[in-house]
C-alpha cells in the first residue's frame, strides 16, 4: 500500500530531515509513527502528500510509483489519501454538512450521492446533530471529527493523520481514537504521526520511530518507546 | 463526462458566491474597469468622429468648384465646359446656376432658412462643379482652370485634406496609445484586487488542496469572479456612454450645428459597436487580472 525505499529528503537550507528511509505499510495496518519534535515525522508525511520532493530513493502509494509525478497530477494523487491535521483546518465559513460535502464536491460527486453519503460519514463521528454548525461553534474534539469525516467521505484507501490528538484533552484524544479504530476495522489504513505516549502504549499497534531522520525501531504492537525518544 | 459538468457547475457557482462575498473589493474593481471602458469610449467616439470628418470631407472636396463670373452668355458657358472637359483627370462638369445654388443652401438650413428669405439679390455666383477621379490631379488642373477665360475663382480643399490627415494619423495614434495604457492599468488594479482577495483566502486555498482539488478547480472561482466584474464593469460604463452620447448627440442638434451633426456618429451605430468592444474588453480585463493574481498562489 505505501513503500519508501532508501528515501532521502533534504530541505533547500541543507537540512537532512531523512535519511535512508525504507517502510512498507500494508493494507488495512494501523501505524504509529513516533520520535521526539524535529525527527522527520511530518517531512515523511509531506512526502506522501507530494508537498516536498523526495531527493533519493523511491515512494510507491496505491501500486503507484509517486516518487516523481508531474504537478498537475498531484491533486488525484491525494484524492487517494485522506489527511487530518493537528489543527484540523475546516473552511470557517461553511457548515459542517457543507466542509464535509465540499470534498465530494471537488470530485465532482452525484449530488443525490452527496446527499446519502455526507449524512452516513457525519454519523459515523457522531455529529449528525451539529451537522448545521459553522466549525467555529464546536469544540476542538468535534472539529477534528469533521475533519476525519471529511477524510474518509471519499473513501480513500489511505488515511493520515499528523498529530491529530495535538490539541486536545485526553479524554478527546480518546474519543478520536476510537473513530480512528473504527474506520481502521472498516479496512482502511492508517499512519499516525503522534507524541501521545498513553495511546501508542495502550493501543498495541505498529510503532515505527524516527530519530534525527533515521528510521530506529520498526515493531509490531509496540510502545511509545524507549528512552532516546522520551525526554 | 456528468462528473466533469458537475465539477465545472460547482466552481461557477463558487464564483457567484466569491463574488458576492467580496463585494467591497469588488467594488473597486468594477469602477476601474468601468472607469477605463467610459474613457476609452470617449476616445473611441473621438477617433470614430475624426474618421468620419476626414471620409466626409475626402468625399465632398474631391470635387473643384468654379465660380464664374456674371453675365456670360451661354456660348461662354459651352466654351468654358468643354475646356474643362478636355482637362486631364476630369470626371464630370455639372452647371450649379446660382439660383440653384440658393434653393440648395434653404434646403439645408432647413429651419433657419427664412434668414435667407429676407435677402434682395441672390448674393450667390454661377458655377461649375468638376468631379476629379482622383484628388491627386488637383494640383494639375487648378492653374489651368484659373486661366479660363470667364473664371472668377476656383476652390479646391486638398490642402485641408493633407492636414486633416495628418491630425487624424496623430490621434488614432495617441488614441490607441491612451487605450493600451488604460487596459493595462485596469489588468494591474483588478489582479491586485483579487490578490488580496486570494490571499485573505489562502488558508482556504491551502485547504482545498489538501483536499484534492485541482488548480482547475481552485482558479475558476476566481476567474469568473474577475470575469463577473468585467462584466459589470462593462455594462455600467455601456450604460453611461449610450446615454451620455445620445444626449449630447441630441443636444448638438438641437442647437442649430447642423453642419457638425454630418460628421457626428449615430448613437444606434454606436452602441453596437461600443456593446461588443466593451463587453469583450471588460470580460479580458477580468480575466487576465485574476490568472495574473493567482499565478503565485498554486504551487503547494
Ligand atoms: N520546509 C522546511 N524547510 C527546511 N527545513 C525544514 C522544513 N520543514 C521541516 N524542516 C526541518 O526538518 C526537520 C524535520 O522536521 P519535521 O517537521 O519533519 O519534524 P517532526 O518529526 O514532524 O517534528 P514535530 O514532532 O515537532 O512535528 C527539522 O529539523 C525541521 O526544522
Ligand atoms: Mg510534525
Amino acid at each position: 500500500m505505501i513503500r519508501f525505499q532508501k528515501v532521502d529528503k533534504e530541505y533547500d537550507n541543507n537540512v537532512k530531515a531523512l535519511l535512508n528511509i525504507d517502510l512498507s505499510i500494508h493494507k488495512g495496518e494501523f501505524v504509529f509513527l513516533v520520535g521526539s519534535s524535529g525527527a522527520g515525522k511530518s517531512t515523511l508525511i509531506k512526502l506522501l502528500l507530494k508537498e516536498e520532493e523526495p531527493t533519493r530513493g523511491q515512494i510507491v502509494l496505491n501500486n503507484m510509483d509517486i516518487t516523481k509525478v508531474k504537478s498537475r497530477r498531484i491533486p488525484y494523487i491525494r484524492r487517494n489519501i485522506g489527511v487530518v491535521f493537528q489543527d484540523f483546518r475546516l473552511l470557517p465559513n461553511r457548515t459542517v454538512y457543507e466542509n464535509v460535502a465540499f470534498a465530494m464536491e471537488i470530485v465532482g460527486a452525484h449530488p443525490k450521492e452527496i446527499r446519502r453519503k455526507v449524512p452516513m460519514v457525519l454519523s459515523m463521528v457522531d455529529l449528525s446533530r451539529k451537522a448545521s454548525n459553522f466549525p467555529d461553534q464546536l469544540s476542538g474534539g468535534e472539529q477534528q471529527r469533521v475533519s476525519i469525516a471529511r477524510a474518509i467521505v471519499n473513501s480513500p484507501p489511505v488515511l493520515i493523520a499528523d498529530e491529530p490528538t495535538g490539541n486536545l484533552d485526553p479524554e478527546t484524544a480518546w474519543d478520536i481514537m476510537r473513530v480512528l479504530s473504527e474506520i481502521n476495522g472498516r479496512g482502511t489504513t492508517i499512519l499516525m504521526a503522534t507524541h501521545a505516549k498513553d495511546i501508542v502504549n495502550i493501543m498495541k499497534k505498529r510503532v515505527v520511530e524516527i530519530h534525527e531522520g533515521r528510521l530506529i525501531r520498526d515493531e509490531q504492537k509496540g510502545g511509545y518507546g524507549n528512552e532516546i525518544a522520551s525526554i | 463526462m456528468a462528473m466533469r459538468l458537475r465539477v465545472f457547475k460547482n466552481i461557477i457557482k463558487q464564483g457567484f458566491q466569491g463574488m458576492w462575498r467580496n463585494r467591497g473589493m469588488g467594488l473597486a474593481s468594477i469602477s476601474s474597469i468601468s472607469a477605463v471602458l467610459m474613457i476609452l469610449g470617449v476616445v473611441l467616439i473621438l477617433i470614430l468622429t475624426i474618421n468620419n470628418v476626414v471620409l466626409e470631407t475626402k468625399t465632398k472636396f474631391d470635387e473643384i468648384q468654379i465660380y464664374l463670373e456674371d453675365d456670360l452668355t451661354s456660348v461662354d458657358l459651352d466654351n468654358i465646359e468643354d475646356k474643362i472637359k478636355d482637362l486631364e483627370g476630369v470626371l464630370s462638369v455639372v452647371f450649379l446656376s446660382k439660383d440653384q445654388g440658393l434653393e440648395i443652401m434653404k434646403e439645408g438650413w432647413e429651419e433657419e432658412s427664412y434668414l435667407l428669405e429676407g435677402l434682395e439679390e441672390n448674393p450667390l455666383q454661377n458655377s461649375y462643379i468638376i468631379q476629379l477621379r482622383d484628388i491627386k490631379y488637383a494640383e494639375d488642373i487648378v492653374p489651368k482652370l484659373k486661366v479660363i477665360k470667364g473664371v472668377d475663382d476656383v476652390k479646391y480643399y486638398q490642402d485641408i485634406i493633407d492636414k486633416l490627415l495628418v491630425i487624424a494619423n496623430y490621434i488614432r495614434f495617441a488614441g490607441i496609445g491612451v487605450i493600451g495604457a488604460l487596459v493595462l492599468i485596469s489588468i494591474f488594479i483588478i489582479s491586485n484586487t483579487i490578490k488580496i482577495t486570494v490571499t485573505s483566502r489562502k488558508r482556504e486555498i491551502n485547504i482545498m488542496k489538501y483536499v484534492g482539488a485541482t488548480n482547475g478547480y481552485i482558479r475558476g472561482p476566481f476567474i469568473i469572479e474577475g470575469i463577473l466584474f468585467g462584466l459589470i464593469g462593462s455594462i455600467l460604463s455601456i450604460a453611461v456612454i449610450n446615454y451620455g452620447y445620445e444626449y449630447f448627440f441630441k443636444s448638438v442638434n438641437d442647437k442649430l450645428y447642423l453642419l457638425l451633426t454630418v460628421y457626428l456618429v449615430s448613437p444606434s451605430l454606436l452602441i453596437k459597436d461600443i456593446t461588443i468592444i466593451f463587453v469583450a474588453i471588460g470580460v479580458g480585463i477580468g480575466a487576465l487580472g485574476s490568472i495574473v493574481s493567482l499565478k503565485r498562489f498554486l504551487n503547494v
